[in-house]
């Protein structure tokens, strides 16, 4: 079976994501009613910059045990809701998927609320970089300081997921 | 007692090195820690409010002390997605 959780180098495949929230070893689990899915992309801009491509840094045992936490978190607020979740590292060109998530569910509005949630919170807490190669230089990305013990974090993930 | 720390994207390139090893005393916390690197790479000053760090690949407050053989990260605010 597909991994549910991942990080690493090789480019991502949606279909074994979602083959790993539908399947079990004999096939299909029949009890759901939809599969939201999300790809992020490196896009060819950005703050008026022409983008090359981006190089993804990861501390991945610590990446690892994120995505375990945002996956109980997913499990707790959606009870039902199985979660897919794999994030590139290293270079990855423009148009190319960095990140991939599939949520399934028995019915759509968990799925979609729950592949929200994820994204959102792959953003807060995951231990991953992004460099931007752009058309005259590069730079590392910075967003948010990562504190998994964050509730309000949590919460304005919960709430962006349910709006 | 020894400890390796690691450093990531912004951070590693200031210091030169995604790895270190650090000799330190008993009792010693990752935010002694910090203090000694800042010290050392005064461009990591500027992250001292932004920064998260972790203890054998788990986060964990900068007061945590630190055993021997512990893997210290410094992680910069984070940018995935």
């Amino acid at each position: 079976m597909p991994r549910l959780l991942a990080i690493g180098s090789e480019p991502l495949n949606l279909e074994r994501l979602i083959g790993a929230v539908t399947e079990r070893a004999d096939g299909p689990t029949g009890s759901d009613g939809a599969v939201v899915t999300f790809l992020g992309l490196v896009r060819n801009h950005n703050l008026g910059r022409r983008v090359l491509f981006l190089e993804y840094e990861a501390y991945d045992p610590l990446a690892l045990k994120t995505f375990d936490q945002i996956s109980a978190e997913v499990d707790r607020r959606w009870p039902g809701v199985r979660l897919a979740l794999h994030h590139r590292t290293g270079r990855v060109e423009v148009g190319d998927a960095s990140v991939a998530i599939a949520a399934a569910s028995p019915h759509r509005a968990d799925a979609y609320a729950a592949c929200r949630y994820t994204i959102e919170r792959v953003k807060q807490i995951a231990p991953v970089w992004k460099r931007e190669f752009f058309d005259g230089g590069d730079v590392w990305i910075e967003g948010a300081t990562a504190d998994p013990a964050d509730d309000t974090a949590r919460l304005h993930a919960e709430r962006t997921a349910c709006a | 007692m020894r400890v390796t720390v690691r450093l990531f994207a912004r951070l590693r390139e200031i210091a030169g090195a995604a790895e270190l090893a650090r000799e330190v005393a008993p009792g010693a916390t990752i935010g002694g820690i910090w203090r000694d690197l800042a010290s050392e790479f005064p461009a990591l000053q500027p992250y001292e409010r932004s920064i998260s760090s972790a203890v054998n690949a788990d986060y964990a407050r900068m007061d945590t002390e630190l055993r021997d053989g512990d893997e210290v990260a410094f992680l910069p605010p984070v940018s995935g997605g």
